[in-house]
């Protein structure tokens, strides 16, 4: 497996643990500014940080490979979708519950961030992929 | 597989494009009512990920690595490759797959909150049942 699987589905593993806690403190938030924030946050650790990290890992490890010399394609490609997608989330998680209950420019600024790194994240994911998907 | 990553690309453009609008609005109403319909992108923005992206995904993997059927007759090299059998049903619910998701996703933005997407929710139900129609005889031992 390679090391940035291992990045992969290890972060991955952290997520669905955070998300799950997350999920469990979330009756706690109903009727705060944060609850409907704070459920969004849930939600997208289990999706975004959980199951699209969990099968970007899988998929750069399984997926038919390239030429010997680059079979997986750009490593570098590969881990800035990592630090990306990772990066986008936390600024995320931490944004979006505190834009909402004390609203500041700097939070606006951290979630046009996350929105952007996250983004990013997915075409650079899509742009590694698309070559090895090939018949074999 | 290529139709799920567009449709991952997709996914994270439009919700890039929401969170964009929660952060904006804070910044003054000029930027707020630049994107007034981003929440109308809302349901595109969920069927593209967990239905366009995640399951289709999934069925595209499980084509191609599920087992396959071997052709009858002894081993040799010059036999043909195994077969996956049926693959119409897999076609067919690759077109009912996606054409499922996409009237689901236009709706909101053609103003219709009951025809079109229970239409696309159903064309995602008979998507289901032909690709488990396709993918049935396959879940078997390597050898059978």
């Amino acid at each position: 497996m390679p090391r940035l699987t291992r990045w992969f589905v290890r972060t991955s593993l952290v997520y669905l643990v955070a998300a799950l806690l997350l999920g469990a403190a979330l009756p706690w938030s109903v009727g705060s500014p944060a609850g409907m924030p704070l459920r969004a946050v849930y939600f997208h650790l289990l999706v975004v940080g959980w199951i699209a990290q969990l099968i970007f890992g899988v998929a750069y490890w399984m997926f038919p490979r390239g030429p010997a010399a680059r079979p997986r394609g750009s490593a570098a490609l590969g881990v800035s979708v990592y630090l990306l997608l990772n990066l986008g989330l936390l600024a995320r998680a931490v944004a979006e519950p505190m834009n909402a209950a004390s609203p500041a420019p700097g939070w606006a600024w951290t979630l046009a961030a996350s929105a952007a790194a996250q983004w990013l994240a997915a075409l650079g994911f899509v742009a590694s992929i698309w070559p090895r998907v090939k018949e074999r | 597989m290529r139709a799920a990553l567009l449709h991952l690309a997709l996914g994270f453009t439009l919700g890039a494009l929401l969170l964009l609008r929660g952060g904006w609005a804070l910044l003054g109403d000029a930027q707020a009512v630049a994107l007034p319909a981003a929440w109308l992108l809302l349901p595109a923005h969920v069927e593209f990920l967990l239905v366009g992206w995640t399951v289709q995904l999934a069925m595209g993997v499980a084509f191609w690595i599920l087992p396959r059927f071997a052709a009858p007759g002894p081993r040799s090299p010059t036999a043909p490759p195994p077969s996956r059998g049926n693959v119409a049903p897999a076609w067919a619910a690759f077109v009912l797959l996606n054409g499922g998701v996409w009237m689901v996703a236009v709706a909101p933005l053609l103003g219709d909150e009951s025809a079109l997407p229970t239409a696309g929710r159903l064309a995602e139900l008979v998507a289901a049942a032909a690709f488990a129609l396709h993918a049935w005889p396959r879940v078997k031992p390597a050898a059978a």
